[in-house]
């Protein structure tokens, strides 16, 4: 682990990584343990599995719980109101995760 | 011939067998009392002897036999969770392993409390099917997020929830008993039957 890096770019243990799903059970073989790697995947995986999780809330669960990321966690619920969905969803996520993590990455 | 001395005079005779050859033969016998005790296994030696036209002795020596050398593992009763007002859900995942790690993911699930049942396939790909229970979908969820996702050589996950149940019963041995040929073992593992 690089301790150069800001907690919340840091990775995580395995075991609390965030495990992408398309639905109840339904594992796609896709995990993010960073947020660095949490962009990549959301880029990787389908739709479906970004919008089970998003409404889900588990994307924010996962911010505060482990990253303890509460800032990101806050964006991700003011796209709630917009109603996003398939590949719209995915832009939208991508363009907050990265705008974050630049920030994040500059301090 | 009491009973104390007879149970004396079968573990003497257990313990020969078990010495001298590890594997024996089922033979037409053996088969009828095991489907006798699928349909009923709290009848007695005397009911069991009667119906099969053998003496009651012979069905207690059977069955002590068969007990030591694993083929019946244990009794239980087939409970109607519905009626017992238990409130769970049931749910079949089929999990993709990486072959190197399957064995270990296999042997992760059998010490899960919620995993019911363990098989490995193989079709395509190596798989490993399990049957779980759990509290709710959400319970589902969390469980197969937490604990079996993150082992080591799991490549994904298919999970079904069962929505309704048509039959739920305990297999018959099958009548081609001649081939039937169990190994004496203390665990559950392989009994190639």
């Amino acid at each position: 682990m690089d301790e150069s890096k800001p907690r919340i770019t840091k990775a995580v243990p395995r075991e609390r990584a965030f495990y992408f799903f398309t639905s109840i059970g339904n594992y796609t073989g896709k995990s993010a343990a960073s947020l660095e790697e949490f962009l990549e995947k959301i880029k990787e995986v389908s739709a479906k599995s970004l919008e089970f999780h998003f409404y889900r809330g588990d994307f924010e669960k996962w911010f505060i719980e482990v990253l303890q990321d509460e800032e990101l966690a806050e964006e991700f619920k003011k796209l709630y109101t917009l109603n996003l969905f398939g590949e719209t969803l995915r832009d939208q996520l991508c363009h907050v995760v990265s705008v974050h993590l630049k920030r994040l990455t500059e301090i | 011939m009491d009973v104390e001395k007879l149970i004396i005079k079968e573990e003497k005779v257990q313990r020969l067998r078990i010495r001298g050859n590890n594997t024996f033969n089922l033979d037409s016998i053996d088969l009828k009392i095991l489907e006798a005790l699928q349909e009923d296994a709290r009848q007695t030696y005397t009911t069991m002897g009667k119906r099969l036209g053998i003496a009651h002795s012979t069905v207690y020596d059977r069955i002590k036999k068969m007990e030591n050398y694993g083929i019946i593992k244990k009794y239980m009763a087939l409970i109607d969770c519905e009626k017992a007002g238990a409130k769970h859900i049931i749910a079949i995942m089929t999990i993709y392993t990486d072959p190197k790690e399957s064995e270990k993911v296999a042997e992760k699930l059998c010490a899960c409390t919620q995993v019911l049942e363990v098989y490995t396939s193989l079709s395509e790909e190596l798989q490993i099917i399990a049957k779980v229970v759990a509290e709710s979908q959400e319970s589902l969820h969390e469980f197969i997020a937490n604990s079996i996702a993150p082992l080591p050589g799991v490549l994904r996950i298919r999970t079904s929830i069962v929505t309704k149940k048509f039959k739920e019963n305990q297999p018959i041995i099958i009548n081609n008993y001649r081939n039937l040929t169990v190994a004496k073992e203390n665990g559950d593992k392989g009994n190639k039957v």
